[in-house]
Order: structure tokens, then C-alpha cells, then sequence
């Protein structure tokens, strides 16, 4: 994986790893996806954004084998990952970091991120990539004696996204990982982002701050009501006016 | 038009979280308002401090011209502000009827009769022997609009009516509240199916961080800048330098 630094517009050449096709999925009641369709480019930031109820998080539940689609297909480089397991995605090195803080309270922050590589069974292999980890967030050396139940809501964030990256995830997929952050620690939690990415890893984020998930990416995509209604690179996603109609109804004048 | 429900500079934190700052609204009498904003934006907290379920740390709520802060769910209720959840409330043991019977403890004479009248007009009276909690969930919320309207409330707040129900469902809500808005009955209503809202309402409030961004009918409030701003976030680039030095000792 090359480490350049991608501009939005230039990516346009890269290869998609993740093809979704005609994805249908819901929970019981009705589908909450209707037919999405969407690739993730190697090496870049895809963000998804839409208003409430747009299929978001059941898209990332779908991808990470929690919840079967009905129709479509989902291939992570050629390989077809409809019908697996939570645990086969995640071998596959498709890795989520969920919306909710899930970090164990009572254990240190190293204990924390080294059970992000539990299927590891190699010792060796763990400790390498521990310590890649630790090179991506040198911040993490100094909390990593201490509880992660006693870190800022910001600082556990960058815990999680180092937990996940312990699987050397060749998608890793982030959860509106802006959750219940004050708009300072957004720029933290986002600065994380964007040096996961420079160190390699390929990044599917949904995010409901759209703007801010917009401009850190280099690919877009909205969604409303199940469907993909908007994709591009993030900044012409971000200045495209019928944006606002998709949130709000009805025409929205840009400017 | 007189102005039948307001709050007044209403302010509520959870912890060290300000879930509402300075938040004024109105609801003019007989009109349907809505209630929008993202995830987050105080709509629920404020739906909590009206019907005492949330203590105000400061600011006022009036009903016409009584003054209702901080009082007892119960008292809103019976002083005419009748209430649905998000997540629906209902005794999923006792029967669909046996539920209504429950909201008709201050008005018990005729109680039954007003009850299969209620059921009738949301459409579930077919299940009035059934126990509540076999209902479907969209049913469910129907309950819980005919458990409010049998109290015959001056104003009903409804929290998410289009929430998580199918289309046809939907558009039966609409038409019931359309209904009951025709005879004068005011609504306030939070929901985030903005058709739902735009198709409905007369006047729309819109909630961020807390507090008022606009207010108007709902051809002006989708144009708002400020309304967009709200839905789509503050662009990074906008967001001052922070120096914001990770170190665990402030986060204990």
C-alpha cells in the first residue's frame, strides 16, 4: 500500500477493494437499504453522510456480517462476502469500530488495544504490530498503564481506532466516530483519521457531521432512504446544493 | 392567534452537557408545529422539561398563561398536555382496552365508550381484547395516540409519530392528525422524516445545540442557511486550533 496522500479529484485511478451491488437489507419490519450501491477506493477515505434513518449504520451492520442482506453483492477484492460471519469479515480484514464507546473501562489502555488483535494467535506477530500501532499514536506510550475508563471521551477514541488497526485492517470502517464529541475534540479525533490513512489503511466513515466528514475525505457518497442519492469526490459531494434538499426536503438554494 | 404553549429561555445540562441553552418556542393554538433538528440538538430534553419528566435548570414553560415549570408529569397531563414517546409506553400485559381504561382514571363515567371511540378513530379497535404487548409496534404507537386523546389534552406532543412505522402507516398518522387538527386540536410534533414534517406542519422550530436557529412555516425554514448549517455540521476548517494536548489527567 502506497502512503501518498491523496488529493481529492486524483483518485479517481485508484482500485476499489469494496464493491457493494444492489444491496437490499433491513430488520424485520421492512428494508432499510434499497438497493445500495457503492465502491471503496484502496488507499482512500470513502465517507458516507444522510439524514436519520438513511441506512447508514445498517449499511456498516450489513458489510460486517451482523445483519444478512436480502439481495446484492458485497466483494472485498474478489472474494464475496455475503453470508459470512462477523468473525470471517473481520478475518478478512474488514474491521469496525462502533458507534458506541466500547472500550473495557477497568483494563489499561495497552491491555485495551492489544485485544483488538485476539485472533491473532502468533505472540510475535501481536507484539509487531503493537508496536506499529504505538508509531501511528506516540500519544498512546503515555496512557498506556492507565485505566481507558479514565481517559476524555476523545482520547478513547484514538484507543479504539488503535485496537482496530491491530488486525492491519484492509477496510477499516468508523461509526460516526464524532459521537457525542465537543467540536474541539472533533479536530483530534479526525487528525487520527487522516494519519491512519497516511499510514495506509483504506477508511469507510459515516459520519453525521457531514461537512467536517466531507472535507477529510476523498470520496463521498449520501445516502437517503436506503438508497445512494449523491457520490463524487468528497469536496464536489460537499458542494454539490442538492445536498441540503436531501437533509431537508424540498429545493435549498446554494450560497 | 394566541400563543397556547411557550418556554421561556429553558436551560437543562446533563453532567457537564448542555442539552438545552436559552431555548424559547411558541405554539400558536390550533396549529400543527414541528419540531426538527439533528441528532443531539435537544428536541427529546426539551419534550422532557415541557412534561415535567426534566427538571429546568432555569427559564419557564407556560401553558396559555399558567405557569407549568417543573411540575409533576401527572399535573401536565391533566392540566391538558398529553404525551407519546419515542419508544412507545404501554402495559404490554394488560389488554388493549384495559390500557385505555388506564389514561381514563380522572374521567371514569363513560370511560369504556370513549375508549372504543378512541380506538375506532386510530383504527386498532379490532384488538381491544388483545394484550397489548402481541401488537405490532406500529400499532403500539397508535395505542398510545388513542391512550392520549381519550384525556382529550389541549395540546399533544408526539415524539418521532413516523418513527420506524411503513409508509402506509405513515400516511394514516398524517391523516388522523390532519383530522384532529381540523376539529382544533393542537399539536407539537418532533420527527426526522422531513416529509412527514414539511407535508404536516404548519409552523417548524428548529433545535441546535439546544437552542432556537429558526422558526417559520416550512418553505422558509428548508431554505434557512442556518437550518443547513445545523443538519450538515460545522466544517473542520471552521473549528478554532485546538491545543487540546491529549493527556488523561483532564479526562478523570
Amino acid at each position: 500500500m502506497t502512503e501518498q496522500a491523496m488529493e481529492p479529484g486524483t483518485s479517481t485511478t485508484a482500485r476499489s477493494i469494496l464493491k457493494i451491488d444492489g444491496l437490499v437489507a433491513g430488520y424485520g419490519g421492512g428494508d432499510v437499504l434499497r438497493g445500495v450501491s457503492l465502491e471503496v477506493s484502496e488507499g482512500g477515505i470513502t465517507c458516507v453522510v444522510g439524514p436519520n434513518g438513511a441506512g447508514k449504520s445498517t449499511l456498516m451492520a450489513t458489510i460486517s456480517g451482523l445483519l444478512r442482506p436480502r439481495l446484492g453483492s458485497m466483494m472485498l477484492d474478489g472474494q464475496d462476502l455475503v453470508g459470512r460471519s462477523p468473525r470471517q469479515v473481520l478475518q478478512l480484514g474488514v474491521v469496525q469500530v462502533p458507534q458506541n464507546h466500547s472500550l473495557f473501562r477497568d483494563m489499561t489502555v495497552r491491555e485495551n488495544v492489544e485485544l483488538g488483535g485476539y485472533i491473532l494467535s502468533d505472540r510475535a506477530l501481536t507484539a509487531r504490530r503493537l508496536a506499529a500501532v504505538f508509531e501511528v499514536f506516540p500519544q498512546l506510550a503515555g496512557w498506556a498503564g492507565q485505566k481507558a475508563g479514565s481517559l476524555s471521551g476523545g482520547q478513547q477514541r484514538l484507543v479504539e481506532f488503535a485496537r482496530a488497526l491491530m488486525l492491519e485492517p484492509r477496510v477499516l470502517m468508523l461509526d460516526e466516530p464524532s459521537m457525542g464529541l465537543a467540536p474541539k475534540i472533533l479536530r483530534t479525533v479526525f487528525d487520527a483519521i487522516r494519519r491512519m490513512n497516511a499510514a495506509g489503511t483504506t477508511i469507510l466513515l459515516v459520519e453525521q457531521n457531514a461537512r467536517a466528514g466531507l472535507r477529510l475525505s476523498t470520496h463521498g457518497i449520501v445516502m437517503e432512504n436506503g438508497r445512494v442519492r449523491l457520490s463524487g469526490t468528497g469536496r464536489e459531494v460537499l458542494e454539490n446544493p442538492e445536498i441540503g434538499a436531501l437533509y431537508l426536503g424540498g429545493v435549498v438554494s446554494p450560497g | 392567534m394566541s400563543v397556547l404553549l411557550r418556554t421561556e429561555g429553558v436551560h437543562k445540562s446533563y453532567g457537564g452537557v448542555r442539552a438545552l441553552d436559552t431555548c424559547t418556542i411558541e405554539v400558536d393554538e390550533g396549529t400543527v408545529t414541528g419540531l426538527i433538528g439533528p441528532n443531539g440538538s435537544g428536541k427529546t430534553t426539551l419534550f422532557n422539561v415541557i412534561t415535567g419528566y426534566a427538571k429546568a435548570d432555569a427559564g419557564e414553560v407556560y401553558l396559555a398563561d399558567r405557569r407549568i415549570t417543573n411540575i409533576a408529569p401527572d399535573k401536565v397531563f391533566a392540566l391538558g398536555i398529553g404525551r407519546t414517546f419515542q419508544l412507545t409506553r404501554i402495559f404490554p400485559s394488560l389488554t388493549v382496552m384495559e390500557n385505555m381504561l388506564v389514561a381514563s382514571q380522572h374521567h371514569r363515567t363513560g370511560a369504556r365508550k370513549r375508549a372504543i371511540e378512541q380506538l375506532e378513530f386510530v383504527g386498532i379497535a379490532g384488538y381491544h381484547a388483545s394484550l397489548a404487548g402481541t401488537l405490532s409496534y406500529g400499532q403500539r404507537k397508535l395505542l398510545e395516540l388513542a391512550y392520549v386523546l381519550v384525556a382529550d389534552p389541549a395540546i399533544i406532543l408526539l415524539d418521532e409519530p413516523a418513527g420506524g412505522v411503513n409508509l402506509s402507516l405513515v400516511n394514516h398518522i398524517a391523516a388522523r392528525i390532519r383530522e384532529l387538527n381540523a376539529a382544533g386540536k393542537t399539536f407539537l410534533i418532533v420527527e426526522h422524516n422531513m416529509e412527514f414534517v414539511m407535508g404536516l406542519c404548519q409552523q417548524v422550530t428548529v433545535l441546535d445545540s439546544g437552542t432556537v436557529v429558526a422558526a417559520g412555516p416550512p418553505d422558509i425554514v428548508r431554505t434557512d442557511r442556518r437550518v443547513l448549517d445545523a443538519y450538515l455540521g460545522e466544517d473542520i476548517e471552521d473549528i478554532e486550533d485546538t491545543d487540546e494536548d491529549p493527556d488523561p489527567a483532564e479526562g478523570t
